[in-house]
């Protein structure tokens, strides 16, 4: 397949828990073009649940709203964007710092954006008070099977 | 659910579902703290059989529960714990805290 071919999904749906299984399969469906080994699978799809997670609980805090994702596949490298338009986020750093909750009373552990940080090559997030917060993650994928494409 | 759940001496042993994400986790949490309340179960153990995903929700599962046993002494396991799982527990430091038994 042509590794510098471009494609594009947009998915947006209503912030409610339930739509989180299925935001994690379709991303999954949708890079199985590019051969990832199940171990990047498995990275982005915990690092999406985590993005869309966050939207629906700190940034619409379970009330109604949609979440949009998109996900671009330049050749064999990925790029999601989950954003809402939700609350918005105060301090992106402090936020970002590991064991960092606003939400402790839910058993939230803090560990969301440190595990998008792991499980992706890069994140980026924007975020304004009252507006939304977008949250960008990269990943090169397919690198095994790519390195192991031997006969 | 309730097949889920079973109580063994004093140890309460949880079936995780396939996938745990925030969608379950709260019923989980809610099931899991009326065995330990009601029928004063000092220890929990975790079954990953099933399970082939896990993002950080499930960390505040296990982390809750070991809040809760741990005033009474007790602890917390994880058997069957599968690559992917066992990533984000070490990741997030949970193996510090709970018993992993292979
Ligand atoms: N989409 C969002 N909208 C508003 N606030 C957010 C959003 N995502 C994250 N946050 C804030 O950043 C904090 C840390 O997020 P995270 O690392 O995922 O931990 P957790 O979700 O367990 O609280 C959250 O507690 C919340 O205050
Ligand atoms: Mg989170």
């Amino acid at each position: 397949m042509d590794r510098e071919m471009k494609n594009e999904i947009t998915l947006e749906f209503d912030a409610v828990s339930v739509n989180e299984g299925f935001a994690r399969v379709a991303v999954a469906a949708f890079i199985t073009s590019v051969n990832p080994t199940i171990e990047e699978i498995s990275d982005v799809k915990t690092a999406l649940s985590e993005a869309v997670t966050n939207a629906i609980i700190h940034g619409y805090e379970e009330k109604e709203g949609k979440v949009r994702v998109v996900c671009l596949l330049e050749g064999d490298r990925l790029t999601v964007e989950v954003k809402d338009k939700g609350k918005g986020i105060e301090n992106v750093e402090r936020a970002m710092e590991p064991l960092y909750t606003t939400k402790p009373e839910l058993e939230r552990s803090g560990m969301g954006f440190a595990f998008m940080e792991a499980f992706m090559d890069e994140l980026e997030v924007e975020s304004a008070v009252g507006e939304g917060t977008t949250v960008r993650m990269r990943k090169k994928l397919g690198t095994e099977s790519y390195l192991g494409d031997e006969e | 659910m309730e097949e889920n759940f079973k109580v063994i001496d004093n140890y309460l042993m949880v079936k995780m579902p396939e996938e745990i994400d925030h969608h379950q986790s709260a019923a989980i949490s809610e099931r899991a703290d009326m065995f330990i309340i009601h029928k004063k179960v000092n220890n929990v153990v975790f079954d990953f059989e099933k399970t082939v995903f896990m993002d950080s929700s499930g960390i505040g599962i296990i982390m809750g529960r070991y809040k809760k046993v741990r005033c009474f002494g007790g602890k917390v396991f994880a058997v069957h714990v599968n690559g992917a799982i066992r990533r984000v527990i070490y990741l997030s430091g949970l193996h510090k805290v709970m018993d992993i038994l292979e």
